[in-house]
C-alpha cells in the first residue's frame, strides 16, 4: 500500500469504499424485522417478488437506505468543507449552528404542536423537516452576520458560533424541561439524529440538493486547498479568500442543513468522516471531498443497517449508532497513528 | 500551525492587562460577596434580613426560615461560587494548554462519563441517595477522563493537546450515544435531563463539605502551574526550548482539570457555557498571562453562577429554570459583543 502514488491510493480507496457500499446494500436488504432470503430479493428487484416483500423492499428499505448514503454524504462533506474554512480540526457542522438551530426549532414546534394534535396528514410529515432547515438557516444567517466586520476571519466565526450555539442549546433545554414525557422523547430521539419512517417523499425532497451542491464543492477542491494554507497565502495565490468562503460556507450550510432537516442532529459524522478520509488519502481536497462522501454514506447505511436490527424489533436512533461506531473507529485510529 | 499563530495575533494577546486584572480580583470579590449575599436574601419564602441575621447568631432549628437560611440558601450560594469557579479555572487550563479556542472540561469526557454513570445508575438502581449519585458521577467523570487521556497517551506519536481534544470528542460523542440509547431504552430522558440540568438546586452542607477541599487545592495547583501554562501557550516547541517540562505541566494540568470538572459535574450536572466562555471572556479583559487569568476567571466564574443561580430562582418562582440556560442567556450578548471587538480581522 505504501509504495502506491497518492492518485492511485485515492482511487483504491473510493473503489474499495464503493464495492463496501454495495455490499452492505445487500446485507442491509435481506436484514430487517421481516427477514427476506437473498433469492427472494433478487426476485422482487427484477419485478417478480410477492407483493409483501416488494412493498418492505421497495417502501421502507430502500428510500431508507438512499436517505441514510444521501445524509452521510451531505453531513461529512459540510463538515470537510467547515473543517478547511476555519482551519480548525474540532470544526463539524454544529459549528456554524447547524444542530443547535435546527433542533430549537424543532424541540419549538414539537412543544407548539403538542403530540395529540399532529396527526399523520401530509403537512405534518413536513411540518419537523421544514422548521429544521429554517432552524439552521437562520442560526447560520445570524452566525455569519455577527461574524462579519470588514470580512469574516475564521477565528471570528468559530468564536460566535460557539455563542449562538450555546444560547440555542440553552433554549432548547428550556422548552424540553417543559414537555411532557412521551414528547420529551421524541425530541430526545430527534436530536439524536434519526431516519426511521422514511419514504420516498423524503428522498425526493433531498436528492436535488446533494446533486446539485456535491459536485459544486467538488469543483471548488483546488479553492479549499489554497484556504487550507490560511487567508494570507490564499490571498497571495490570487483566491477571492472572502467572496469564496462565502460560497463555500453557504454550500455548508445548505447541505447540512437539509440533511439535518431529514435525518436530526448528526453532528458527529460531520466531524470524525474528514478525519478518517485524510488519514486514508491525505490532505488534496480533489481527493478527500468525494472520498468523504463515498465514507459518509457507508457509515451511516452501516450505522442505520445495525440501529434497525440490533435490538429488533425496536431501534436505536441512527445518530447514536453512528457515534458509537464512528467514535470506537477514530479512536483507534488516534492510537494508531 | 498558522491559523493559532493568527488566533493569538487576531485578539492582541500579546500584551497583558495587570491594571484590569487586579480590578476584576479586588471589585469582584466585593460584586461576589454582594451576589452571594443576595442570594441568601432572595428566594421564593419571604425571609426579612433581620431573621437572616438571627439565624446566624443564635440559630433556632424550629423555625422554618432558620432552616431555610442555614440548610438550603447558604450552601447552595456557596456551592455555586465554588462551581462556578471550578469549571471557568478548568476551562482556562484547558485552553491554555490546548491552544484551541473549542476547548472545554467537556470535551475531556469529563461531562459526557459523568452522564453516562447516571443513565446507568438511574437505569439500575432507580431511587438511590443524593450522595450515592454523587459518587456515582465523580467515577463516571473519571472513567470518562481516563479513557481520553489513555488514547492520547496510547497513540504512538505521542501525547499531543490537539490529539487529546480530538480523542476527547471521539469519546464524549461515544458515551453520550450510549446514554442517550440507555435514556431512550428505558425511558428515562427526562429524569436525566432533569439532573443534567438541575444545577445547585438540591444542595446540601454535605455537597459543600466535599467539593471545597477540592476546589480549593485545585485552585492553589492552578495558581502554582499558572505561569508555566503561559509560556506553553506560546507553543510546545518554545516552551521545550525554553526548558519547560511540558509533559509534566500537561499531566499535571489536566489532573487539576479533572478534579475541579469532575466534583463540579458531579454536584451541578452539565452547567454549559461557563467553562467555555468565561475562559475567553477573561482573556479579553486580562490578556494573555495565566497568572491573572486563572484567579480572575475564577472570580468572574463563581459570580455568574451566583447570580444566575439566583436569577433561576426568580425568573418563574417557585419553579426554577435551569441554570445552565440563565448562564447562556445572560453570557451569549456579552462573549458575541467582546468577540466582535476584539477578534478584528486581520487586514
Amino acid at each position: 500500500m505504501k509504495k502506491l502514488t497518492p492518485t492511485k491510493r485515492a482511487w483504491l480507496v473510493a473503489v474499495s469504499l464503493f464495492i463496501a457500499i454495495l455490499l452492505t446494500l445487500i446485507i442491509s436488504l435481506n436484514l430487517g424485522v421481516m427477514q427476506i432470503s437473498p433469492v427472494d430479493v433478487w426476485k422482487t428487484l427484477t419485478g417478480n417478488g410477492t407483493s409483501q416483500s416488494s412493498l418492505v423492499l421497495f417502501d421502507f428499505r430502500l428510500p431508507r437506505m438512499v436517505i441514510a448514503l444521501l445524509i452521510g454524504a451531505g453531513m461529512a462533506v459540510s463538515g470537510a468543507i467547515l473543517q478547511s474554512v476555519t482551519q480548525n480540526e474540532l470544526a463539524d457542522p454544529g459549528i456554524i449552528g447547524i444542530n443547535a438551530g435546527a433542533g430549537f426549532a424543532v424541540v419549538l414546534s414539537i412543544y407548539l404542536f403538542q403530540s395529540g394534535t399532529i396527526t399523520a396528514s401530509t403537512a405534518s410529515i413536513f411540518l419537523l423537516p421544514a422548521a429544521a432547515l429554517i432552524g439552521s438557516v437562520v442560526a447560520a444567517t445570524l452566525i455569519y452576520a455577527i461574524s462579519w466586520k470588514n470580512g469574516v476571519s475564521p477565528i471570528r466565526l468559530i468564536l460566535v458560533g460557539i455563542g449562538i450555539n450555546a444560547a440555542f442549546s440553552a433554549l432548547i433545554i428550556v422548552f424540553q424541561l417543559k414537555m411532557d414525557p412521551n414528547d420529551f422523547t421524541r425530541a430526545t430521539v430527534w436530536l439524536s439524529g434519526n431516519i426511521s419512517g422514511t419514504d420516498w417523499t423524503y428522498v425526493y425532497a433531498l436528492l436535488p440538493w446533494i446533486l446539485i451542491l456535491l459536485p459544486y464543492t467538488f469543483l471548488k477542491a483546488n479553492t479549499l486547498n489554497t484556504m487550507n494554507l490560511g487567508d494570507d497565502i490564499a490571498k497571495g495565490l490570487g483566491t477571492r479568500v472572502e467572496r469564496e468562503r462565502m460560497l463555500l460556507l453557504l454550500a455548508a450550510v445548505a447541505l447540512a442543513g437539509s440533511s439535518v432537516a431529514v435525518g436530526g442532529g448528526i453532528a458527529f459524522l460531520g466531524l470524525v468522516t474528514p478525519h478518517l478520509v485524510k488519514k486514508l488519502v491525505g490532505t488534496r481536497h480533489q481527493a478527500i471531498l468525494p472520498i468523504t462522501a463515498l465514507m459518509g454514506g457507508f457509515l451511516l447505511l452501516v450505522a442505520d443497517t445495525v440501529g434497525r436490527n440490533i435490538l429488533s424489533p425496536s431501534e436505536i436512533p441512527v445518530g447514536l449508532v453512528v457515534s458509537v461506531i464512528g467514535g470506537i473507529y477514530f479512536i483507534y485510529l488516534l492510537i494508531k497513528s | 500551525m498558522s491559523f493559532l499563530n493568527r488566533f493569538s495575533a487576531a485578539k492582541g494577546y500579546k500584551q497583558s492587562r495587570p491594571m484590569v486584572a487586579t480590578f476584576i480580583l479586588t471589585g469582584g470579590s466585593v460584586i461576589l460577596i454582594f451576589c452571594i449575599a443576595f442570594s441568601i436574601l432572595y428566594g421564593s419564602a419571604d425571609i426579612k434580613v433581620s431573621t437572616i441575621w438571627q439565624s446566624f447568631v443564635q440559630f433556632d432549628t424550629l423555625q422554618t426560615s432558620h432552616q431555610i437560611i442555614c440548610n438550603l440558601r447558604i450552601p447552595r450560594a456557596l456551592a455555586a461560587t465554588l462551581i462556578g469557579a471550578a469549571l471557568a479555572v478548568s476551562g482556562s487550563i484547558m485552553q491554555g494548554m490546548t491552544r484551541n479556542p473549542l476547548a472545554s472540561p467537556s470535551i475531556m469526557g469529563v461531562t459526557a462519563g459523568a452522564t453516562f454513570m447516571m443513565a446507568i445508575s438511574f437505569a439500575l438502581m432507580p431511587g438511590a441517595s443524593n450522595v450515592t449519585v454523587m459518587v456515582w458521577a465523580f467515577l463516571g467523570a473519571g472513567l470518562g477522563a481516563g479513557i481520553v487521556f489513555g488514547v492520547g497517551s496510547l497513540s504512538k506519536s505521542g501525547l499531543t493537546p490537539v490529539k487529546l481534544a480530538l480523542a476527547g470528542t471521539a469519546v464524549t460523542a461515544l458515551l453520550s450515544s450510549i446514554s442517550s440509547a440507555i435514556a431512550i431504552h428505558f425511558n428515562i430522558a427526562k429524569d436525566l435531563s432533569f439532573w443534567y440540568a438541575g444545577g445547585v438546586a438540591s444542595v446540601q452542607w454535605v455537597h459543600v463539605q466535599l467539593l471545597a477541599p477540592i476546589v480549593v487545592i485545585g485552585l492553589i495547583v492552578g495558581l502554582t502551574l499558572s505561569s508555566s501554562i503561559t509560556v506553553l501557550n506560546l507553543g510546545e516547541d518554545l516552551a521545550r526550548g525554553l526548558g519547560q517540562k511540558t509533559f509534566l505541566v500537561k499531566i499535571i494540568g489536566t489532573l487539576v482539570v479533572l478534579l475541579l470538572t469532575g466534583a463540579a459535574v458531579s454536584i451541578a450536572g452539565t452547567i454549559g457555557f461557563i467553562g467555555l466562555v468565561i475562559p475567553h471572556i477573561t482573556r479579553f479583559l486580562v490578556g494573555t498571562d495565566y497568572r491573572w487569568i486563572i484567579p480572575c476567571s475564577a472570580i468572574l466564574g463563581g459570580i455568574l453562577l451566583v447570580a444566575a443561580d439566583t436569577v433561576s430562582r426568580m425568573v418563574n418562582p417557585p419553579f426554577e429554570t435551569p441554570v445552565g440556560t440563565i448562564t447562556a442567556l445572560v453570557g451569549v450578548p456579552f462573549f458575541l459583543y467582546l468577540a466582535r471587538r476584539e477578534g478584528r480581522a486581520k487586514q
